[in-house]
């Protein structure tokens, strides 16, 4: 498609082309908005399946065509939530819940930028380092709770613990291999201006990295998230996933439901915030992000 | 002056990239490399630019030896090589550190005005044409006024209209500080539109095999008969590489006493 362009304009003739090109985006400007508009209107299509299983439930039930006792009407779902959140229980559990995830969180993801910092720029390091780190990878991490209880005691610590392991990895992994997988031709042109180390880590290695930091830091996330649950179920007084337990052991499906309603809000929450947060630094990638 | 005496490159691997390169390029002056793909004209570029070593010789900029990259020395490679988190004008002033903000910005808007993008300033390269990226690779070298560019095949990936424009840009720049510049370059007549002389090289190990100036007064007609028939001196001279590899090279003088008397 450029070279198309290109070879369609040349000499005087090309500025010529581009204010005429500029006219013309600015002319299809409102159009642009037009579609987005309707884009909007498409990602509402997405709810209504969801929509039409919860009507379609509620009706079932509400007819008496289903006790709905295992499986519980979207209404009774609400008023749990709403029992929950008026009592102050839900907002206890989420608070105790993320508090564990963001510890764990930022214990495993500083672990994983440092070490996955020093593998990726160092090759001595890494033949040292990686191929420990790749065989503790491949232990399941729930494996590692017995230890860990018997390490750090069944309270908070052990939690952290699993969660920060769970974050270590992908963590690891993501920014080790993006600092490998920096493009050398970039770092020449650092050479050239004749940066120091110190200035070619800022004005190169660190911009460059930053997108695949990024979505190391949110798998890291995501992670974290899925083993604070595990470490919920192996006793918690308190939680989300303590409400989990808590609804299977007193027969409260409504309320294992509302705790996982919970689980999902908090956990797209935390990560809508992440890419919120990283926005600003990988604003150039933005214009990729709009068109895929 | 740029001095390059007796240089050679052996890469780790045994590669005989350069062998025994010595060549003077005045100040001011346009020096076009030419040969086939191979011929080591990256390498020596790299070489002048510090960002290999040499293995053996010396190169000089008007006396000082240099060793590694210089501020003086700028380089335009084959490929833009922006930095794509950065906008157009911060590529450009990405050589301009130590530089206060408001000259700064004067020198990187001259910069663009010059090669035509100052509406671009503030859009990301990977929203420009490759010509265009390429523009902006050419102003980054030019705005630290370096005594010495280098530029390696700039032009070859671009196709012959965008090439001819980007010529002219290059002019324009080029008029206004004149510094030495070596180009290198698999097109014959991109070497007679830009070069005041043309260095033929050979290849397997890479090395000089003939100079021809190119005396053709500027602007350069490209359809005038002193540009047809430098054209095809140089094409003579590249033919004569491949096809005798151990001939010595007729020399120039003889020549240019044949296209006095013609
Ligand atoms: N980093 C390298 N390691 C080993 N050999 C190389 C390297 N770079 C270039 N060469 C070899 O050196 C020779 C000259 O390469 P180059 O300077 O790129 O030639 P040109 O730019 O004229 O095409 C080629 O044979 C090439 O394979
Ligand atoms: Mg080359």
């Amino acid at each position: 498609m450029t070279s198309s362009r290109e070879s369609a304009v040349s000499g005087n003739a090309e500025t010529v082309a581009w204010s005429s090109q500029e006219g013309a985006a600015a002319l299809a400007a409102p159009d642009f908005a037009e579609k987005r508009r309707a884009f909007d209107g498409r990602i509402l299509l997405g709810f209504l399946l969801p929509i039409a299983i919860a009507l379609l439930w509620e009706a079932a039930v509400y007819f008496g065509l289903s006790q709905g006792r295992l499986i519980p009407p979207p209404s009774r779902i609400l008023a749990t939530l709403e029992a929950l959140a008026k009592t102050g229980e839900l907002w206890a559990h989420s608070w105790m819940t993320l508090w564990r995830v963001l510890t764990g969180f930022a214990i495993g993801a500083v672990a994983g930028i440092v070490l996955g910092t020093l593998s990726g720029s160092s090759r001595t390091i890494r033949q040292f380092l990686d191929p420990t780190l790749q065989a503790l990878r491949a232990i399941p991490s729930i494996a590692w709770v017995p230890l860990f209880i018997l390490w750090l005691g069944i309270f908070e610590a052990s939690k952290v613990a699993l969660i920060a392991v769970g974050v270590f990895f992908p963590v690891y992994l993501g920014i080790a291999g993006a600092i490998l997988s920096l493009d050398r031709k970039l770092v020449e042109v650092g050479h050239v201006f004749r940066l120091s180390r110190l200035q070619l880590a800022r004005r190169i290695l660190l911009p460059a990295v930053l997108p695949e930091a990024v979505i190391a830091l949110r798998s890291g996330l995501g992670l974290g998230f899925m083993f604070v649950v595990a470490a919920e179920f192996m006793g918690a007084s308190e939680g989300l996933g303590y409400l989990l337990v808590d609804g299977q052991q007193m027969g409260k499906p409504d309320q294992i439901v509302a705790a996982i309603i919970a689980f999902a809000l908090l956990g797209k929450i935390a990560d809508s915030l992440l890419v919120v947060a990283s926005m600003p630094l990988v604003r150039w990638q933005d214009t990729v992000r709009e068109r895929l | 002056m740029l001095s390059l005496k007796h240089l050679s490159k052996t890469y780790a691997d045994g590669t005989r990239a350069l062998s025994d390169i010595t060549l003077t390029v005045h100040e001011g002056e346009i020096v076009a490399l030419i040969g086939g793909s191979g011929c080591g004209k990256t390498t020596l570029l790299r070489l002048i630019a510090g960002l290999d070593r040499e293995s053996a010789g010396r190169i000089r900029l008007d006396g000082e030896v240099l060793s590694g990259p210089h501020p003086a020395v700028g380089i335009v490679f084959q490929e833009p090589r922006l930095l794509p988190w950065l906008t157009v004008f911060e590529n450009i002033a990405f050589g301009l550190d130590g530089v206060s903000a408001a000259e700064k910005n004067a020198r990187v808007s001259h910069a663009l005005e010059k090669i035509g993008l100052s509406e671009h300033a503030n859009r990301w390269p990977r929203d420009l044409s490759g010509g265009q990226q390429q523009r902006v690779s050419i102003a980054r070298a030019f705005v630290t006024n370096p005594k010495v560019l280098l530029l390696d095949e700039p032009f070859s990936a671009l196709d012959a209209f965008t090439r001819a424009s980007l010529h002219e840009h290059l002019l324009g720049l080029w008029e206004e500080t004149r510094p030495t510049v070596v180009l290198v370059t698999h097109d014959v007549q991109e070497a007679v539109t830009l070069a005041d002389r043309a260095v033929v090289m050979q290849p397997k190990p890479g090395r000089i095999f003939d100079e021809l100036p190119l005396t053709l007064a500027r602007p350069r007609d490209r359809t005038g008969l002193p540009f047809e028939s430098s054209v095809r001196r140089i094409l003579t001279a590249l033919d004569h590489s491949l096809k005798a590899p151990q001939e010595q090279p007729q020399r120039e003088r003889d020549r240019q006493a044949a296209a006095l008397w013609w």
